[in-house]
C-alpha cells in the first residue's frame, strides 16, 4: 500500500491549519496506513480546516488587529515547532519499527522544516539495543531509520534530503544492560548538517 | 636411548620439590600475562564434562635449551582439558614419570584410574624442536599412536597444539581442533577514543594478534575455507562494507559497498563466492556474489528483513533469518532460490543460525523467558534443545569438528567469549583484558 496521499496536498492543509491558528495538527493519524510502519495524516483529520471567520461570533475586529493577531499566532506556532525540534531522538519498542504515537508531532514538525527548506539534508540513524543477533539488529536498525525516512517524506519532506544509516547495537546511547538502557539504544537520530 | 633413560631419572628427582618449582612458574606465566593484557584473552577453565575420559599426560622430558613459556607436556594437558572431554590427572599425582614405553609401568596407571598415558621426550636441534610422544591404552597396555613431530623453537605452542589433535583424534575417532584459530573483534575505550580490533588467537586465546584497529565498528568475521582470508564487515567510511583480508599480507579488497546495508558475510563451502545481506533493493535480502566477477544473484525476495545466510552442510543449500512470521525465525532454502522452509518454531526470537557440518543440527540465538541463549534444532525431527544458558548470549560458531560451540556472553558483568561443548558442559571462557569481546568465528582445520 502505496501512498495516496500528496506532500502538496498536506502541505496545503497545513498551510491552512496554520492561518487558521489551529495549534494542533496530526491529532488523528491512524487512518491511512503506509507499508507496515508508518502513518500519514488522515486528509479529514489531520488538520482541522476553519473556515477564516473571527472566532469571537460574527464581530469582525479591524485588519490591522486581525494582522497583529496572526502575526503572533505564526510566532508563537513557529516557537512551537521550533521547539518540537530540538528532539532528534525517537525510541521504538523491542523489534518493532513502528513510530510511537508521542514521536510523530515531533517528526511532521522536522518534515515540515525539510519542506520549507529544501535545501537541509538530515540523515537517519538507526539502532537496536544489544539483545539477540547483530546482524538481525542491523537490519532492524535500517528498519527503524527508513521508517522514519518515509514518516518524513509522507510529510513533505522530499527523499533527496534523507539518508538512512543502521549502527545496529554498535553504538549504544547509554551502556549497560536491562530494561532501562535498552529502552534508550533503541532508537533513531535524526542528524542535521 | 640410553640418553633418554639418563634424562628421565634425571627429571625423577626434583619431583619433591616440583609443586613449589610449578607454582612458582604458574605465578609467573600469570604476571607475563598481565603484562600483555591489551592483546590477549586469558582463559578460564570452567567446568568439564561428568564423562570426562581420564588421562594422564607425564610432563615431557627435554634435551637442550628449551625455548621461554609453556612447556610441550603443559600445552598439551591444558589444550585436553579445555575440550572439556577428558580429565587430566595432576603431576603431582603421578608415581612416575616415564618418557618412553620402556619405563611404563602399566599397573600404575591403572591404579590411578586412568584410561590414557601420554609420554614423550622434546629436544632442541639447532633452531628446530623435535618432539617423540607415544599414545598408550592403558587397560590393554597398547601403544596406540607413536610418532616424532618438529617445529620452529619460536612455535612450540603449534607443536604442542598439533600433538593435542594428534591425541584427540587417535581417543576420539575425530580430528582436533587444537591447531584451529579464532578471530574475533575486541573493543576498548569510550566516545573519541573508542577503538575496535579484529584480533585472531589460538583456541586457547593465545597468540592473539591485531589484523585491523578502527575507530568504527568492526564486525560479523568470518573465515574462508582454507583459514586463509577473513571476510567481515567495518564502518571505517562511515558505513557498512564488506572487506576481504588476506591474513598473511594484510592485503584487503572491498567487495561490497552498496547503498544501504552490506553484511553478514559468509563464505561458501568452496570459497569462490559469499552470501551477503544487501538492502540496495529497498530492504535486507540474502544474496551471492561471485568474488571472482562480483556478480550478484538475490536469493530471498521478501518485505521481511531476510538476512544472516549461512550455506547448509550440503553446500547446495542456505538457512537464513527472516521476520516474515512476524519475529525473526530460521528458514531454510534447500536449492538457492527455491522455496524457504520455517525451521524454528520455539518461541518468538530465533536468529543467526549456524548449521553443523554434517546436517544434524543448526544452532542459533533463542529467546527464552525474556533472556537470550544459544538453541539449536534437529533438522530430521524438528527437536529443539537449549545449548547455553548464561543469558546474554550471541554470536554462536561452531568447531570444525562440531564439538564445540563458541559464542559471546557475559560472566559476572565481564564481557567473555565462552566455549561449551555441544553435548552439554561448560568447557572454558576467555575473558576480554579490557573493554568488551564478540563476534567470535572458529577458523577451519588446516593442514
Amino acid at each position: 500500500m502505496k501512498a495516496s496521499l500528496s506532500p502538496k496536498v498536506i502541505a496545503l492543509l497545513m498551510a491552512a491549519g496554520l492561518f487558521a491558528g489551529c495549534s494542533s495538527t496530526g491529532e488523528k493519524m491512524d487512518e491511512e496506513s503506509y507499508g507496515s510502519d508508518v502513518e500519514a495524516i488522515d486528509q479529514d483529520g489531520g488538520a482541522t480546516v476553519y473556515d477564516g471567520t473571527d472566532e469571537e461570533g460574527g464581530i469582525s475586529s479591524s485588519a490591522m488587529t486581525e494582522e497583529e493577531r496572526r502575526e503572533a499566532r505564526e510566532q508563537q506556532q513557529q516557537a512551537e515547532q521550533e521547539a518540537l525540534r530540538d528532539i532528534t531522538t525517537f525510541y521504538f519498542d523491542f523489534d518493532t519499527s513502528e513510530i510511537k504515537p508521542e514521536a510523530r508531532d515531533v517528526l511532521v514538525a522536522h518534515a515540515r522544516y525539510l519542506a520549507d527548506n529544501p535545501r537541509v539534508q538530515v540523515r537517519a540513524e538507526g539502532h537496536a539495543d544489544e539483545r539477540g543477533s547483530k546482524e538481525y539488529n542491523l537490519a532492524l536498525g535500517e528498519r527503524r531509520a527508513k521508517a522514519v525516512e518515509r514518516f518524513l517524506i509522507v510529510n513533505g519532506a522530499s527523499r533527496g534530503q534523507i539518508e538512512t544509516i543502521s549502527y545496529g547495537e554498535e553504538k549504544p546511547a547509554v551502556r549497560g544492560s536491562g530494561e532501562e538502557a535498552w529502552a534508550q539504544n533503541r532508537r533513531v537520530e535524526l542528524k542535521f548538517d | 636411548m640410553k640418553r633418554i633413560k639418563s634424562m628421565t631419572a634425571k627429571r625423577a628427582y626434583p619431583r619433591s620439590y616440583a609443586n613449589p618449582v610449578l607454582t612458582l612458574a604458574v605465578a609467573f606465566l600469570m604476571l607475563a600475562a598481565t603484562g600483555s593484557a591489551r592483546a590477549e584473552l586469558l582463559i578460564r577453565i570452567t567446568e568439564g564434562a561428568n564423562a570426562a575420559i581420564p588421562v594422564a599426560v607425564v610432563p615431557f622430558a627435554e634435551s637442550g635449551t628449551m625455548p621461554a613459556g609453556d612447556k610441550i607436556g603443559s600445552i598439551v594437558r591444558s589444550d585436553l582439558t579445555m575440550s572439556g572431554q577428558f580429565n587430566l590427572l595432576a603431576p603431582e599425582k603421578m608415581l612416575s614419570l616415564p618418557s618412553q614405553r620402556s619405563d611404563v609401568y602399566f599397573r600404575d596407571w591403572r591404579m590411578l584410574g586412568q584410561r590414557y598415558l601420554l609420554v614423550g621426550q622434546v629436544s632442541r636441534e639447532g633452531d628446530q624442536l623435535r618432539a617423540r610422544y607415544e599414545l598408550f591404552d592403558v587397560n590393554r597396555e597398547q601403544r596406540i599412536l607413536g610418532e616424532t613431530a618438529s617445529a620452529p623453537a619460536s612455535r612450540a605452542r603449534s607443536l604442542g597444539h598439533h600433538i593435542s589433535d594428534k591425541v584427540y583424534e587417535a581417543i576420539t575417532g575425530e580430528p582436533g581442533v587444537f591447531s584451529t584459530r579464532l578471530a574475533y573483534v575486541t573493543v576498548a575505550g569510550q566516545g573519541e577514543d573508542i577503538r575496535y580490533r579484529l584480533q585472531v588467537s589460538d583456541v586457547d586465546g593465545k597468540r592473539s594478534k591485531v589484523r585491523l584497529e578502527s575507530g568504527e565498528p568492526i564486525l560479523s568475521p568470518a573465515w574462508s575455507p582454507d583459514g586463509k582470508k577473513l571476510a567481515y564487515v567495518s564502518f571505517e567510511t562511515g558505513k557498512p562494507v564488506i572487506f576481504v583480508h588476506e591474513l598473511a599480507t594484510g592485503e584487503r579488497r572491498k567487495v561490497a559497498d552498496f547503498r544501504g546495508l552490506n553484511s553478514a558475510p559468509a563464505w561458501s563451502p568452496d570459497g569462490k563466492s559469499l552470501l551477503m545481506t544487501l538492502s540496495r533493493d529497498g530492504n535486507a535480502e540474502v544474496y551471492k556474489m561471485e568474488l571472482a566477477s562480483g556478480d550478484l544473484t538475490r536469493l530471498t525476495h521478501h518485505w521481511a528483513i531476510d538476512t544472516e545466510g549461512s550455506w547448509d552442510h550440503s553446500g547446495r543449500g542456505i538457512f537464513f533469518t527472516s521476520d516474515r512470521s512476524g519475529g525473526p525465525q530460521i528458514y531454510h532454502m534447500e536449492r538457492l532460490g527455491g522455496e524457504a522452509r520455517r525451521i524454528t518454531f520455539g518461541g518468538r526470537y530465533n536468529a543467526r543460525p549456524r548449521p553443523d557440518a554434517n546436517g544434524e543440527y543448526v544452532y542459533y540465538v533463542h529467546q527464552r523467558e525474556g533472556e537470550f541463549v544459544i538453541a539449536r534444532t534437529h533438522l530430521d525431527n524438528g527437536q529443539e534443545s537449549i545449548v547455553t544458558r548464561t543469558g546474554a548470549d550471541e554470536s554462536p560458531s561452531l568447531s570444525p569438528n562440531g564439538r564445540l560451540l563458541i559464542y559471546a556472553t557475559e560472566q559476572d558483568g565481564d564481557s567473555v567469549l565462552s566455549v561449551v561443548s555441544t553435548e552439554g558442559g561448560a568447557a572454558y571462557s576467555l575473558p576480554a583484558a579490557e573493554g568488551e569481546v564478540r563476534d567470535p568465528a572458529w577458523g577451519p582445520i588446516t593442514r
